[in-house]
């Protein structure tokens, strides 16, 4: 076993879509939060083949789009003014800030580099003293241990010029958020199944309890993806709300103990600004004050600042699954990844950007392409 | 963003005076490091879930070939008990196609 291609089979895909439509009787709307299933539902086409009485909404889980714009001015104040190496994750990278991105600011000419993992940054730390080194950790619970890791490192090593800009975001408080809205239409939800990997499930039971909402952590490969809307439709057809683990080959109920004592370490939890959506109470992880000399903030000085209005992006009301991406009158028109005007069309897995993409497939075999 | 990939560990080194636990993980044909900092108990043969250059997770196969048991049942059943529902699977014609 391989644990991918075998949870790609199209044989059993057809098998849970057959068990989907004979279960199916109601009309539900259900959310999966994280930006990887998104991607994972609309780039297999998975969507088309759900019972009609099944209707997925897609969360707020790319924690690239929901990273504040004033986030960004600092990240691209620092590459500019500080003249500091600014490392990210690809994605990063186009996100418009108020003024320019921090691909613009590599492009005039400051020092912004992509990296795969944050341990990358700390090395390029040490083999550079004379730089300073900030790492963009951007995450939910799934990145923030590796970003922690990071940290943890640059301190055994006794570095005096590597700190973390962090925007990091936590999922439950969203998902309340997202749920607790008198618009929300969400009638259960597929937990983020690599959050839970670090968490376990704890965190689920009183959004359970509170929203009386079946919650089932679910994987990301279609079978996954399937199978875990499956669980979540019978316990609504049955009228029962649990909390429920298709992914129990990966996640286990008290996640990732070594993972979660680093993050309590290192972080400390914060109330904080979610781009689209607004402050959420205890949702974010800073860095705390033992390691002050390891913050980006304190470093330099740098105070955050309110996040501006977008004109026109309609991303709130995306990121809480109360609009299609194609709702939005500048979607495939003004905004398009290449132009994004807001973060969900910048992040593949922005559900912006997803849909952009499916919709531009068939149309670029034909015309080579629209661009509004 | 949250992208993690399983896959096999093939080898593992010590570093930073036996500190650091280092694998390098297959995925594919492709070899890659992996931090096992927060993966103490994880050998080699092992398949572990890799997220940005940390492994987080390890791969249970008496979890995952449960999954298969419960979609063999249900193929099973579709067998056995003949489509007495016409809101059934024939009613989105070639829906499958390209899954
Ligand atoms: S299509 Fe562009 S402008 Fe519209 S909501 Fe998405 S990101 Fe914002």
């Amino acid at each position: 076993m391989k644990f991918l291609s075998e949870f790609r089979d199209p044989a059993l895909v057809e098998r849970l879509v057959d068990e989907l439509h004979r279960t199916v009787r109601g009309d539900w709307t259900l959310m999966e939060v994280c930006g990887g299933q998104t991607h994972s539902l609309v780039k297999n086409g998975l969507m088309d083949l759900l019972p009609a009485g099944v209707r997925m909404v897609h969360g707020p889980g790319c924690p690239v789009c929901v990273t504040p714009v004033p986030l960004i001015d600092l990240a691209v104040r620092l590459v500019l003014e500080h003249g500091a190496t600014v490392f990210s994750f690809g994605d990063m990278l186009r996100v418009p800030g108020t003024t320019r991105s921090l691909a613009q600011a590599k492009a005039a000419g400051g020092d912004v580099r992509v990296v795969y993992s944050p341990l990358e940054a700390v090395a390029f730390a040490k083999a550079n003293p004379g730089r300073q080194v900030v790492f963009f950790a951007v995450g939910f619970e799934t990145t923030a241990p590796a970003n922690a890791l990071a940290l943890v490192h640059a301190h055994r090593e006794g570095l005096r010029n590597f700190s973390l800009l962090a925007s990091q975001v936590l999922v439950p408080p969203a998902m309340a958020a997202v749920l607790a809205d008198p618009a929300s239409t969400i009638q259960g939800f597929l937990a983020a199944g690599h959050v839970c990997t670090i968490m376990g499930l704890d965190e689920y039971e009183p959004i359970v309890a509170r929203f009386r909402v079946p919650v089932v952590v679910t994987g990301f490969e279609p079978v996954d993806l399937l199978h875990g809307i499956l669980m979540a439709v019978s316990q609504l057809e049955r009228g029962e709300a649990r909390l429920e683990n298709q992914y129990a080959r990966v996640v286990r109920p008290e996640g990732n103990p070594d993972a979660r004592r680093v993050l309590r370490e290192v972080f400390r939890v914060a109330d904080r600004e979610w781009r689209g959506i607004g402050t959420i109470p205890a949702s974010g992880l800073e860095v705390r004050e033992e390691f002050a000399d390891f913050d980006a903030k304190v470093r330099f000085g740098l105070e955050d600042a309110p996040e501006p209005a977008s004109a026109g992006c309609i991303a709130g009301k995306v990121l809480r699954g109360q609009a299609r991406p194609t709702e939005c009158p500048h979607f495939g028109q003004a905004c398009t990844p290449l132009t994004p005007v807001g973060a969900p069309m910048v992040s593949s897995e922005g559900a912006c950007a997803a849909y952009w993409h499916v919709a531009q497939a068939p149309v670029t075999l034909v015309r080579g392409g629209r661009h509004g | 963003m949250c992208l993690a990939i399983p896959g096999l560990v093939l080898a593992i080194e010590h570093r930073f005076d036996g500190t650091v636990r280092i694998a390098k993980v297959r995925f594919g044909g492709i070899v890659k490091e992996a931090s096992l900092e927060m993966l103490p108990a994880a050998a080699v043969g092992d398949y572990v879930l890799v997220h940005v250059g940390v492994a987080i997770s390890r791969v249970d196969e008496a979890e995952a070939k449960q999954v298969f048991r419960y979609l063999e049942e249900i193929g099973e059943l579709d067998e056995l008990v003949p489509m007495q529902d016409d809101t059934a699977p024939h009613q989105r014609a070639g829906a499958v196609e390209g899954a």
